[in-house]
């Protein structure tokens, strides 16, 4: 940053205040939200789009635990338990994961980089509004699924709507409809945005970023655009063949025809197994900006952490057909797809021992961020070991589909993904609003999240281990799976609490929140060298940079990392 | 105050009593537990699952004393304000350390599961294996015995200590086979063919259910697998080989069942009815529940089911058929002569 920082630390205020118009209306602002091209302000739209949609699955989810608190219960009729387990997947991987990660990575890389948008800010829009259309879509299906005489209905095939249960003979009606449109669309919107933040990443970087110097935060998100483009080419692939299946007459996956069941399994699991790296990816990068400013170090093995993040991007393209370990495929083909699972827990090792790397030593700060980080690094190890049990073929003879399963991938999607997006959240929104949260509530968010997090998704493998299948709206009672049942139950009350507190604390700290300045934690990266909120503009001045951590080169300039990176 | 707290208790205690799970009398032997196995594939896989959990539990323990030893260690204390820690960038033989034994350790579960995937995958088919048909229906499990000439649904009898083989196909979505204290399970596919074996040491009752989502009432597909002695399980075949009981003091009822359109997916073999949509119901009464498992098999229930199936398992394709109650009757009394 050749050392032309101004006096208040800050290359981001240009004296422009009087510009800024008075006197606008409420209709003004929606007005300027919805025509805007700014990536801050489409990244907080993605953001707050995925909040409100992770509040619906919640809720979703929260009726699921009720009707199997107990066994043979009658709350909820089979066919709605149905659509609530496939609207509550659906909505959570595309209509939360999603665009959260890409929010962050929309309001971060530019500001990261120090570039003043991404490269094509009206795609970027036409991005958000294509997912935003996709989530509408699929919620029209309430509305349109069964046309004008079966108002309520909703999509019930799962969210990874195995062939031919799919096909017109087996679901009839328009709500499989709706959640093809519906995930097509915003796979569109995804793969424009995965193309923008590639090209901005390549092409925008400021003035000595190098990649070698760029952000780990920076390098994940490229790493997770890559595979986006990979991987949700042939989910829309596989979502217009089995529109053309349905109303063209093709018959791809319609086994009534001689179609093939497992080559729907195929093309949704080579998407779907990237799809969960996709969504862990952005988890880490959180974790490798937040973990190193909390310990007050430096990344421990800056070009260990970029190649084992390329690493479980490559494997994981192969890894696909250990979700079909029960399909019967030959002992070779299930041979091969074990080993090259397992490979991915090497890299995924080697992150976690790096964030333990960078922790030895420093001087840790309990803030909220980073408290959430540190149960992310226990849970994600957890997730990782059961990801190696569920790798086993032969055991996952036993364990795939069952509540292990679900347990398991709840583990990386909420234990990690969720528990890095509050972090992250924590962590930045007093750059976005210029407001900090409020330390307290955020606490009693964590600890009431964290046991409620526990009840539910520890207790969860235990009736997988006793034989209970996923997806069944009631279970016999004799079989010994209520009481863990109830117990699953009962840690969504906290997890509802903790999540009310989370949504109180927002509202609260958006008016009365403690001014945070331009750096509030004391970091390193470029986004805090400007204001908070950033103008329009990010940076009045681009800076250059010399070293990963350009803030402390500013900083401490007897002894600045240049010097040994 | 006092009277207060009472009056909370009373409640919960209610509550509490309401909870049938705390009610809940569980037996054991049919809980299905996977790592209670009973039969060879089963133990293969829970003697893998104790191999992995055992050196995953090792893991763990080592890399979350290291996280809870640095979280103590090196927390920040009051009197270090304004320092900050000596900078280390990484280290690349420590790099090199922590990337070799997981590799170690990733080889080893890689041979180790490999060799139980070929055992279970590639046993060779024992001469006198018994041979068992599956073809999963929405909601309901086909059961045939091609050499013996039985068809049956959702209860399957095999022998102990013997190699039961099956082959398992579709009819309709895909479903899976999963007894855990046997075996994994395998899914049902249309158009394929798939193939698993059990070899059960022990006569006993094992249930399970499908393990895949196949749409609206996947929850009561249940499974229940009776190992059997030989002789008991001789028995059994020559009473399932047997045509249906022709007694004439429910004729009436026959009569009943076979104008209805019963016979559309019912099949009773040695009578006019030969439907293969529904469950075969020639020996229905040896068999322990209805509806796959939605409930057990007696004459009330069956009443019931039959006057509203749909009562008991929304969306099951068998419709009410609106029969009067004397017709009701009639055809349950003839149903509960087929022995």
């Amino acid at each position: 940053m050749n050392g032309t920082a101004k006096t208040d630390g800050t290359i981001g205020a240009l004296p422009l205040a009087s510009i800024k118009a008075d006197g606008k209306t409420i209709f003004d602002h929606i007005h300027s939200w919805l025509v805007t091209v700014d990536h801050k302000k489409l990244g907080l739209m993605y953001i707050m789009y995925g909040l409100g949609f992770l509040v619906i699955g919640g809720l979703e989810a929260t009726l699921i635990r009720i009707q199997l608190a107990a066994p043979n219960l009658h709350i909820i009729s089979p066919q709605t338990f149905n659509q609530l387990f496939t609207m509550h997947g659906t909505t959570m991987v595309f209509l939360v994961g999603m665009p959260i990660i890409f929010g962050f990575a929309n309001y971060l890389v530019p500001l990261m980089i120090g570039a003043r948008d991404l490269a094509f800010p009206r795609l970027n829009a036409f991005g958000f509004w294509l997912s935003a259309l996709g989530g509408m879509l699929l919620y029209f299906s309430l509305i349109g699924g069964e046309g004008m005489t079966g108002a309520g209905s909703a999509p019930d095939v799962g969210w990874f709507a195995y062939a031919p249960l799919t096909e017109k003979a087996f679901s009839k009606g328009h709500t499989t409809d709706y959640w093809i449109l519906g995930v097509l669309v915003g796979g569109f919107g995804s793969i424009a945005t995965a193309i923008n933040i590639i090209t901005t990443i390549v092409c925008m970087r400021c003035r000595g970023m190098m990649l070698t110097k760029m952000p780990l935060l920076v390098w994940l998100n490229l790493v997770m655009c890559g595979m986006v483009l990979i991987a949700v080419s042939p989910l829309t692939a596989a979502q217009i063949m089995l529109l053309l299946d349905r109303y063209d007459g093709s018959h791809f996956f319609d086994t009534q025809a001689g179609g093939s069941a497992t080559l729907w399994m195929h093309f949704f699991w080579i998407f779907g197994h990237p799809e969960v790296y996709i969504l862990i990816i952005p988890a880490f990068a959180f974790a490798s900006e937040i973990i190193p400013v909390f310990s007050r170090k430096a990344i421990f093995g800056y070009p260990v952490m970029v190649g084992a993040t390329v690493a479980i991007a490559f494997v994981s393209l192969s890894v696909w057909a250990h979700h079909m370990f029960t399909v019967g495929m030959t002992s070779t083909g299930n041979t091969f797809f074990v080993v090259s699972t397992m490979l991915v827990g090497i890299p995924t090792g080697i992150k976690i021992f790096n964030w333990l790397g960078t922790m030895w030593g420093g001087k840790l700060r309990f803030a909220t961020p980073m408290i959430f980080s540190i149960a992310f690094l226990f849970q994600f190890l957890i997730a990782g070991l059961t990801g190696i049990m569920l790798a086993c073929a032969p055991w996952d003879w036993q364990l795939n589909d069952s509540y292990f399963l679900i347990a398991h991938f709840h583990y990386t999607l909420v234990g990690a993904l969720v528990f890095m997006i509050f972090a992250a959240i924590y962590y930045w929104f007093p750059k976005a609003t210029g407001r900090l949260l409020s330390e307290q509530l955020g606490k009693w968010h964590f600890w009431l999240f964290l046991i409620g997090f526990h009840m539910t998704f520890d207790t969860m493998h235990i009736p997988g281990i006793l034989g209970m299948p996923r997806r069944i709206y009631t279970y016999e009672a004799g079989r010994g799976w209520g009481v863990w049942n109830l117990i699953c139950t009962v840690g969504v009350v906290f997890q509802v609490i903790g999540v009310l507190i989370f949504v109180l604390n927002i509202l609260l700290s958006l008016r009365k929140g403690k001014p945070a300045g331009n750096d509030p934690w004391d970091a390193w990266t470029l986004e805090w060298a400007t204001k908070s909120p950033p103008p329009e503009y990010n940076f009045a001045e681009i800076p250059t940079v010399k070293s990963r951590r350009p803030l402390w080169d500013i900083k401490h300039p007897s002894d600045p990392d240049w010097k040994y990176e | 105050m006092n009277q207060f707290y009472k009056l909370i208790w009373l409640a919960g205690s209610i509550l509490f009593a309401q909870f049938p799970v705390f009610a809940e009398q569980t037996d054991r032997s049919l809980v299905p537990n996977m790592f209670a196995p009973e039969s060879t594939p089963a133990h293969a896989i829970s003697h893998l699952a104790v191999f992995v959990l055992v050196i995953t539990a090792a893991i763990f323990v080592v890399v979350a004393s290291l996280l809870t030893y640095v979280i103590i260690r090196f927390r920040g204390r009051a009197n270090d304000e304004g320092t900050e820690p000596a900078q280390i960038y990484g280290s690349g033989l420590i790099e090199a350390a922590w990337t070799t034994v997981p590799f170690l350790i990733v080889v080893v579960l890689s041979l180790t599961t490999a060799r139980v995937i070929h055992a279970v995958q590639d046993a060779r088919k024992p001469a006198d294996a018994l041979d068992v048909q599956v073809i999963g229906h929405q909601w309901w499990w086909e059961i045939r015995y091609p050499k013996l000439g039985i068809v049956t649904a959702n209860e399957i009898h095999v022998p102990a200590s013997k190699a039961t083989f099956l082959d398992l196909r579709s009819a309709d979505v895909v479903h899976s086979f999963w007894v855990p204290r046997l075996a994994g399970k395998i899914d049902l596919v249309p158009n394929q063919v798939n193939s698993m074996w059990i070899e059960p040491e022990r006569p006993g009752l094992f249930v399970g259910q499908c393990g895949t989502y196949c749409g609206t009432q996947h929850a009561w597909m249940l499974l229940r697998v009776y190992v059997e002695t030989s002789e008991n399980f001789d028995q059994w075949v020559a009473k399932q080989r047997k045509l249906a009981e022709n007694e004439p003091t429910v004729s009436a009822g026959r009569l009943v069942f076979e104008r209805t359109a019963c016979i559309n997916c019912h099949a009773v073999n040695g009578t006019i009815a030969t439907g293969r949509f529904g469950p075969d119901l020639t020996h229905l009464m040896s068999r322990d529940t209805l509806g796959s498992g939605v409930l057990t098999n007696s004459l009330e229930m069956l009443r019931a089911w039959i006057k509203s199936p749909g009562q008991f398992k929304p969306g099951v394709f068998m419709p009410a058929m609106n029969l009067s109650d004397a017709d009701l009757d009639q055809v349950v009394n003839y149903l509960t002569t087929l022995k």
